[in-house]
């Protein structure tokens, strides 16, 4: 390969909100559930039924749009899409094309070189689709409506990415910009968050856009690298043997780690755009859009920037736990109930993170209280429990929330404190080994880690280590 | 029976509500009596699609109950009515007089029809219609034509004809019609009978099968103005199911009744008495001005342009946004399949080819063609914009004028047969109703003489949005005037 290449890449991203009702009727939005038991005439396209906005689902979007900096449209209108699948109950979906709720913003990303800028061509809302189900025993579809009228919000950029590095940076600042929103929960594997990747490839220093595609979907990080890294090679190797490559849209296959072609621009469908009469325009008014600025949190970079100033803690621990907006907030919280942020820190760097990665659980599904974590790292401050005891009870804080103070005391798990007691097992483990004490006695310092065990298993684990190694040295000098 | 039958279904919907609640009339012998005139006059007329007579004898004691409690009190509590099929009625067929709906039978009513039934009205059936409202002759039902009840070789107008038929008819006392561009004044008109569109947004579309949804709007067709205004104080209100459904204080209307029109200004348009018009109608619907004139109203002539360009800008709205509705009628959910087919596309295919008749094809086809890519911009767009200018014309002429007076259609029911073979002549006989449509604006149809062939005549009132109330009182004072309007004497021409 003689010539140098560069990708293009700009990305649709289509993010499902997390409001409790659907876009346009009160039907819960809630995932699973029997087929067709979230629906009523509107999400199923009765005739005579008619759609009727959902106000969380406009305030979700304009959070979204002043997040990325876009202009918010102060005079929007949702337009119908006509297509005929029967996923789709009216034959058209009610999305926004003419005037779009956001406008012109901007996602700033952390490269390798520093902060780069990803334009927002608009932000506009839109309705779910039902869901499709090919029943291969009686050769017949089925369709589940439960998810038709699921409120969405499709982000497009503008073509600014040019690695598969950057796109995926670009996500995951979406991603967590939106979490921290609360606006979606944002899980790739459960389609909560969708990525259409259009990517073109030119030659390194053109001004000229190549010929792009559209590559779907893609439901992993993973899948969207390896997807741009195998479409930017076919369009290479296409120009570098004198072919050229088509518009068109692709499908991209994670098990067979490649993409075929769906359709072709000539196979494009009209859709027939024109704005819903049964949907009166939208007037954002400006009351509406600053009480939403005031509500906005303190995003990932600014709480970054804090972190490093009020919180004595390695960058990595910053970097991981602002990640996640509920990992940042179980941090504050349990700080502000008085534990040392190191400390705090390092629960959730070591134990938490084991436990979720053990358990294949996101940062977004810890249920315990910070609270429990807080009066957790007082026990052991106090010296009240040891660390091996404080493991065993954070575990239960994990997973079933309990109250450190009452299980410990329930169970007994106290650190025994009595002198006299600690004196007399002590004695009783040098006296039956003397072959350890002669040992630690002619300078093997760690022979008397057997010692201390021997210790410890006689108090059932629940001394503290450092006292007892304490008395055993006294003992023996 | 025979004597106390003709004495019940003579009354308008007032005086047998007024009679029920004095127990003059019972509201069974009030039912028995509409099921009796059906069976009596249906073969000719064919005013219904479905009838709901077992339901009607059911709900006829019960709300007699009812009444007796003193819970029901409006003054149509146990007034039989007629709903045009385009109304979604709970458990009741609902077709929209179109083979594709032919089996569908909806989980929930339309809000008009829930406030009515709320009111104590009984249903007696559902009326048919133009297919999806699409006509204004009702003969492009799927089930048959309905027949004009003064002469059944004419038609009753559309696309409400059955409700219309239904009402004139004395098969029921008041009915429910829709109208998108004229299709309850006209039929109103045809069939000497009150029709009345009000302003857009006051009476909710929730349950209204659409048609153009912009466009439109139920209303009531009855024997009288004082009827109308009466189901009007049922059926408006605010309607969370419906984001066009506007709050509209019903008070002025409700005081309209009086008969004073002293000082109202009214402006007749000289494009409406132009080319077209049937010089039989022309000068009935001028005498309706002198009246009111005589009675203290200052009539005045003016020009009210942009008269030609209502009918391709209606037909290019309506048509765009029928397409569209239209869609979901595709054989997946509801109504009906087609038998044999390979394959979703020829399903669909075959589904919409053999389920919807040639207008309701014709009008799908020509508005997915002025919004198709490339067209919309040259037709879709500049009809949105010319409907702007008609709006404005109308705004300009109501700065002047309390209403405007003009005719309902430029001739009296046409026979059966004479439209469907002349789409565009059909669609122009639309031009003094339609742009209140595009201007989302209230319209009345009030009787106002018969033509030689004696066939009723129309006289049409215009209001400016949410100045119902003055149309009404203009109508209501000409009808005092007026005196009885005759009933239909039946028979063919």
């Amino acid at each position: 390969m003689s010539k140098q290449y560069e990708m293009v890449i700009g990305l649709e991203v289509h993010v499902e909100l997390a409001t409790k009702t659907k876009i346009f009727c009160g039907c819960s939005t809630a995932f699973g559930g029997e087929p067709n038991t979230h629906t009523c005439p509107v999400c199923t396209g009765m005739p005579g039924s008619l759609p009727v906005l959902n106000k969380q689902v406009l305030e979700y979007a304009i959070a979204v749009g002043l997040a990325t900096n876009c202009e918010i449209t102060k005079n929007c209108k949702f337009d119908r899409k006509n297509y005929f699948y029967p996923d789709n109950p009216q034959n058209y979906q009610i999305s926004q094309l003419y005037l779009p709720i956001c406008r012109n913003g901007r996602v700033d990303i952390e490269t390798e070189n520093g902060i780069k800028s990803v334009r927002i061509h608009e932000i506009h809302m839109e309705e779910d689709a039902g869901k499709l189900i090919h029943d291969d025993w009686y050769d017949a579809s089925l369709v589940d409506y439960n998810r038709s009228g699921v409120p969405l919000i499709e982000i497009v950029s503008e073509p600014d990415m040019r690695s598969a590095e950057e796109v995926i940076a670009y996500l995951e600042t979406l991603r967590n910009t939106i979490q921290y929103l609360g606006a979606s929960d944002c899980k790739l594997n459960e389609g909560s968050m969708r990525a259409d990747v259009n990517l073109s490839v030119r030659e390194v220093g053109s001004e000229k856009f190549g010929t792009r595609t559209e590559m779907k979907n893609l439901n992993s990080f993973h899948s969207i690298m390896h997807a741009i890294k195998g479409e930017s090679e076919r369009q290479i190797d296409l120009l570098e043997s004198g072919e050229s490559v088509v518009q068109e849209t692709r499908r991209w296959d994670d098990a067979k780690e490649c993409s075929y072609a769906m359709r072709s621009k000539e196979d494009a469908q009209d859709y027939r755009y024109f704005p819903d009469p049964d949907l009166v325009p939208i007037s954002v008014s400006d009351e509406l859009i600053e009480s939403i600025r005031a509500k906005q949190p303190e995003m990932r970079l600014e709480k970054k920037k804090r972190y490093k100033e009020e919180f004595d803690i390695p960058e990595y621990d910053i970097n991981i736990i602002t990640n996640s907006k509920h990992l940042a907030d179980l941090f504050e919280e349990t700080v502000a109930l008085g534990a040392q942020p190191k400390k705090v820190s390092n629960w959730i760097m070591g134990e938490t993170l084991k436990l979720l990665k053990e358990k294949e659980m996101d940062p977004e599904d810890i249920s315990f209280s910070a609270s429990h974590l807080a009066d957790l790292i007082k026990m052991t401050d106090s010296k009240e429990i040891n660390s091996t005891v404080a493991k065993e009870v954070f575990e239960k804080i994990f997973f079933e929330d309990v109250d450190p103070k009452k299980y410990v005391e329930e169970k007994g798990l106290k650190t025994e404190n009595n002198e006299d007691l600690l004196l007399e097992v002590t004695k009783r483990v040098i006296e039956a080994n003397p072959q350890s004490v002669s040992d630690y006695k002619s300078g093997k310092e760690k022979a008397i880690g057997f010692l201390v065990g021997q210790s410890m298993r006689e108090l059932k684990g629940k001394a503290d280590p450092v006292a007892v190694t304490e008395i055993l040295k006294k003992l023996m000098s | 029976m025979s004597k106390l039958k003709n004495e019940i279904l003579s009354m308008t919907a007032l005086e047998l509500g007024k009679a029920i609640s004095l127990t003059e009339v019972g509201v069974r012998e009030a039912v028995e009596a509409t099921l009796a005139q059906i069976e009596e006059r249906e073969a000719d007329v064919h005013s219904y699609v479905t009838l709901d007579a077992e339901n009607a004898l059911r709900n006829a004691d019960y709300i007699q109950k009812k009444i007796a409690d003193k819970e029901l009190t409006s003054p149509l509590a146990g007034v039989p009515v007629a709903i045009k099929d385009n109304m979604c009625t709970k458990g009741l067929l609902t077709t929209c007089s179109s083979r594709i709906l032919g089996n569908f039978v909806p989980t929930y009513s339309s809000t008009a029809v829930e406030r009515l039934e709320k009111a104590g009205a009984v249903i007696i059936g559902k009326t048919n219609m133009d297919e999806f409202a699409m006509g204004s002759t009702s003969e492009t039902s799927a089930f048959g034509p309905t027949k004009n009840p003064w002469n059944t070789g004419h038609v009753p107008g559309g696309s409400s004809g059955g409700s219309a038929a239904a009402v004139a008819a004395d098969e029921c006392f008041f009915a429910l019609g829709s109208d998108t561009g004229g299709s309850i004044r006209q039929p109103a008109s045809y069939c000497g009978i009150v029709g009345i569109k009000p302003t857009y947004g006051t009476v909710s579309r929730y349950g209204l099968i659409a048609y153009g949804s912009s466009l439109d709007q139920i209303g009531p067709l009855a024997k009288n103005v004082s009827d109308c205004v009466a189901v009007l104080s049922e059926i408006i209100a605010h309607d969370e199911k419906d984001s066009t459904s506007v709050d509209y204080d019903i008070t002025a209307l409700k005081n309209a009744l009086d008969g004073d029109v002293k000082g109202m200004k009214i402006g007749v348009p000289r494009d409406y008495f132009g080319e077209g018009l049937d010089p039989e109608v022309a000068s009935a619907v001028k005498e309706v001005a002198k009246k009111l004139e005589s009675a203290g109203a200052i009539v005045e002539e003016f020009d009210l342009s942009l008269v030609d360009y209502a009918i391709p800008t209606y037909y290019t709205i309506a048509a765009a946004e029928a397409s569209s509705n239209l869609e979901r009628f595709d054989g997946i959910k509801y109504g009906y399949r087609t038998k044999e087919f390979a394959g979703l596309h020829e399903m669909y295919k075959k589904t919409r080819s053999e389920g919807f008749g040639p207008e309701v094809k014709r009008r799908i086809m020509l508005g997915s063609f002025v919004l198709s890519s490339g067209y919309y911009d040259a037709y879709y767009l500049k009809a949105l914009r010319v409907k702007a200018l008609i709006k404005k014309a109308f705004d300009d002429a109501f700065a002047r004028y309390d209403a405007i007076l003009g005719p309902v259609a430029p001739t009296t029911a046409p026979k059966l047969g004479d439209s469907l073979s002349d789409p565009i002549k059909m669609y122009l006989g639309d031009i003094y109703t339609i742009s209140v449509n595009l201007a989302g604006l209230p319209g009345i149809s009030v009787p106002c003489g018969t033509d030689s062939k004696g066939l009723p005549i129309g006289v049409q009132l215009i209001g400016d949005c949410f100045k119902d109330d003055r149309i009404v009182r203009l109508a209501y004072a000409y009808e005092q005037m007026r005196g009885e309007f005759p009933t239909p004497k039946g028979g063919i021409e």
